[in-house]
């Protein structure tokens, strides 16, 4: 008997403010009107997606000391659109991507207890941390988290809000006319917590949600934060979308669930993915390579450039070689409100290999960050392209993929129309949503061991 | 100057089952909806089909309590909401016209998230949003969030100078925090977003601002990350009673709601904004002075007097409000209405004892008695809510100063 075939889930990343998202091309749309967001989702949701994504940053980036420019910038509030999209799809899940640090456990639960209960049971958490004075500037508390307490406050956080999610165990409402009880116990929603970051106690006051909790996911890829997807995550949205680094990721972080008494199905691993299509293999190809000219303009290389040398590079022209000088190796702070310029560890050898790599090919600094930047995961007709997915899910590199299109909004729509037939053909890929809630497209169970933190009476 | 009386504004507060704490028990009642999106849209609809100008949503960051300063332990009414704002959103993309207003707490949450969060709404509704703010006293609600200490509530009450100080101390943090949620929504110009190619510049970032608040309890650089909304500043709006809420509304809202039991109190309340407005430097703008009124409507006086009866017998105690309690019918409410209007008032927020009774017949029975009589909108006049309360798109304070 051979294996039987795993499931594919898929899911839908809004473009973001990257330079990934091309809004110079004449099919761009807003990245604010909310018929955009409606738009993308009633897409996902066409396409029987397990749910769509939406990034979060909570401040403008800056670069050389100047709000960054050339990538879309701006975004709506992340809980509002959503609770918005829960009025015009009825099974897509909805996931917001929602920081630990700049907010607090109290009213986080209320908002995603509050969509769950509008939306249905649809609700999900990517629970980011940030520690910087930069993004704190904008709230009551500023820079006020070292930054190795990260991932320790964002722990006792989600703990946090798991407590006040089960502190309601779903049956005190009786609402009985006749009685005159509205609540079966007046201590529902009771809470105490003590911990290291937070010190609080009294009764929540959202009633237990269709999901219990919201489907909780992880982002993060440190050694801390695999371990913290690994005791806590229902799914990582990860970024190795090749074939081996994909396969030793997802080995790496699934065994690590035994530790914490989970087993391989409590955890899904769903890569970031690009993906351009075309009539035919060559035709995809040649697309692409249009797309990504356009995701870096000689500006934009300039800009990327300056990531890893730390370094005012304006002076330079895109189009010639690259810097003789070499990075700085101080405090960066030339990017500010980027999490990407912290992958370059060791700026001198990048700076080193790039040189090496342009002379070898005699690349123009814009052509350099074009090839040595991400090409697009999938490229290739339909039929490449879904052969690939599915190829990469059933080769255990992962449980599926978040996509993320280069157009907003329309930027699903081929992927829906040409890609998912061709999945649900092989077997692969659902025809239609099993079950109403995100739960239920994912296969995880509805959290139960609900602990009750009241006293028993 | 025509006899016609001018139209006068209409909202309805909507929270639970409505303002009696008995409602729930009302065979027209659905309290087991309270917490599904289908619940609220279908009270957002009727108040639609209306005409009313806007909706407010009540919200706290503790359970609902009759006592007013902490949890009550009671069983017998409604406990348990969801969070105003994201009710909001979630019955925005299925209304066209109606004005939508959830209910802000100042006193826990960040300026910055709710200022996006509202320019949002204002995005998702294309241009029907506003925020209603409350201070948030409650020790049990500091509790919750464990940041700060809030002074204890002086001995004698609020009513007394050291209670008035510490009244004062929330409200000036709330006006900061209007402040700060004002000054990002203007933190974009309208043009910002220039999609230019030949330079590759997504926005021309000298029409972004920094808005470099400092206070005493946030500092908030700015700017924000969502783009000026459509209204450009949606409706802020704040419930007063007393002269300290008063110069809050007078400074900073767009809507006030003001709690008089007659004519003349309506008149010394009003009176009071209009003096703190000219102050401030905004004789020239609309403030709206909206009173608020608990209502129970029927055909027939009695009926309405008898329910209410009936209510307070099952409540085990007379319902007692901030507001004056209208018992009567529809002509009896319009009569009301447009005295108080004389008195200086330009739209009111009812307050439905019982939201499944009371809201139809606010629709269906006020709503035509004042159209009658000249006295409110046959049509919605506007797509937004600056339309609907007769407030011009203003100008950015930022693209004033450096045009």
């Amino acid at each position: 008997m051979s294996k039987p075939l795993k499931q594919i889930h898929l899911a839908a990343h809004f473009p973001g403010v990257n330079n990934t998202t091309v809004w110079s091309d004449p099919a761009a749309g807003s990245h604010i009107e909310f018929s955009s967001f409606a738009h993308f989702a009633r897409t996902a949701e066409r396409a029987k997606f397990d749910f769509l994504f939406l990034a979060e940053g909570l401040r403008l980036r800056e670069q050389g000391g100047k709000i960054y420019d050339l990538d879309v910038v701006g975004r709506p509030d992340t809980f509002t659109v959503l609770a918005a999209l829960a009025a015009v799809t009825d099974r897509l899940g909805l996931t917001g991507t929602i920081n630990s640090t700049f907010n607090e456990p109290y009213e986080v639960a209320r908002q995603f207890a509050s969509l769950d209960h509008l939306s249905g049971g649809r609700s999900a958490w990517n629970v980011v941390t940030s520690w910087d004075a930069f993004t704190g500037e904008n709230f009551r508390r500023g820079g006020f988290l070292p930054q190795q307490e990260r991932y320790s406050r964002a722990k006792e956080f989600l703990e946090t809000t798991n407590q006040l999610f089960d502190s309601w165990r779903g049956d005190e409402i009786l609402a009985d006319p006749s009685t005159g009880t509205f609540l079966r116990d007046a201590k529902a929603g009771s809470f105490v917590h003590t911990g290291q970051h937070f010190d609080i106690h009294g009764q929540f006051n959202v009633p237990r949600s269709p999901q219990g909790r919201p489907v909780i996911f992880q982002a993060g890829d440190s050694e801390e934060g695999r371990e913290f997807a690994a005791s806590s995550a229902d799914a990582i949205f990860s970024r190795y979308a090749t074939l081996k680094e994909g396969q030793a990721f997802y080995t790496d972080v699934k065994g690590r669930l035994p530790r914490y008494g989970r087993d391989r199905d409590q955890l899904l691993i769903l890569p970031a993915a690009s993906f351009v299509l075309g009539d035919t293999d060559a035709e995809a190809e040649e697309i692409a390579r249009e797309v990504r000219r356009q995701q870096v303009s000689g500006a934009t290389a300039i800009k990327h450039l300056e990531f890893v040398w730390n370094r005012d590079l304006s002076g330079y022209d895109p189009e010639g070689p690259l810097p003789d000088i070499d990075p700085d190796l101080g405090e960066h702070t030339v990017a500010r409100g980027r999490a990407q310029v912290r992958m370059y560890r060791d700026p001198l050898a990048t700076a080193r290999e790039w040189r090496e790599l342009a002379e070898a090919n005699k690349w123009s600094i814009r052509d350099l960050v074009i090839e040595t930047g991400n090409r697009q995961t999938f490229v290739g007709s339909p039929a490449t392209v879904a052969d690939t997915i599915d190829d990469f899910v059933q080769a255990d590199a992962s449980d599926g993929f978040i996509l993320v299109p280069h157009i907003t909004p329309g930027g699903l729509d081929a992927f829906a129309d040409q890609v998912v037939p061709l999945l649900q053909e092989r077997g692969v890929y659902r025809t239609a949503y099993e079950g109403t809630t995100l739960r239920d497209h994912l296969g995880l169970a509805h959290p139960d061991g609900r602990p009750d933190v009241r006293s028993a009476s | 100057m025509t006899s016609t009386p001018s139209p006068l504004h209409l909202a309805v507060a909507l929270d639970g089952t409505g303002w009696h704490p008995a409602s729930w028990r009302e065979p027209v009642s659905r309290p087991r909806d309270l917490l599904t999106a289908r619940y609220w849209a279908d009270l957002v609809a009727e108040a639609e089909h209306g005409l009313l100008d806007l909706v407010t949503i009540e919200d706290g960051l503790g359970l609902q309590s009759s006592k007013p300063f902490g949890p009550d332990d009671r069983t017998d009414q409604v406990r348990g909401r969801l969070d105003a704002v994201l009710i909001a959103a979630r019955i925005a993309p299925l209304t066209r016209h109606i004005g939508i207003v959830p209910t802000v707490v100042t006193t826990h949450t960040e300026p910055f998230h709710i200022s996006k969060a509202i320019a949002t709404l204002d995005y998702v509704s294309t241009g029907r949003a506003g925020v209603r703010v409350q201070i948030g006293p409650r020790p049990n609600e500091a509790a919750h969030f464990g940041r700060r200490t809030l002074p204890s509530l002086p001995v004698g009450g609020y009513n007394t100078p050291e209670g008035q100080k510490v009244v004062r101390g929330h409200f000036d943090e709330a006006a900061d925090y209007v402040e700060v949620v004002r000054r990002l929504w203007d933190s974009w110009e309208d043009d910002a977003e220039i999609r230019d190619a030949a330079t590759g510049r997504f926005i021309d970032r000298d029409k972004l601002h920094y808005i470099d608040f400092e206070g005493e309890h946030f500092s908030v650089k700015g700017p924000s990350i969502t783009p000026r909304p459509p209204q450009g500043q949606p409706i802020v709006s704040a419930l007063a009673h007393g002269t300290i809420p008063n110069h809050l509304v007078a400074r900073a809202a767009d809507i006030g709601y003001v709690t008089p039991h007659d004519s003349d109190q309506a008149r010394a309340i009003v009176a009071e904004i209009r003096a703190e407005q000219a102050a401030a430097g905004r004789a020239d703008e609309t403030v709206h002075v909206f009173g608020d009124l608990v209502v129970f409507l029927d055909e027939d006086p009695a009926a309405a007097a008898a329910r209410r009866e009936r209510l307070d017998a099952q409540a085990g105690e007379p319902y007692t409000s901030d507001a004056r309690i209208f018992t009567g019918t529809s002509g009896q409410l319009a009569d009301l209405l447009q005295e108080l209007q004389q008195a200086g008032l330009s739209g009111f927020r009812l307050r439905p004892a019982v939201v499944g009774h009371d809201l139809p017949a606010i629709t269906r029975g006020l709503v035509p008695e004042l159209q009658r009589r000249g006295a409110f909108r046959s049509a919605y006049e506007a797509d937004t809510l600056r339309g609907l309360l007769g407030l011009a798109r203003p100008a950015n304070r930022y693209a004033a100063t450096t045009a």
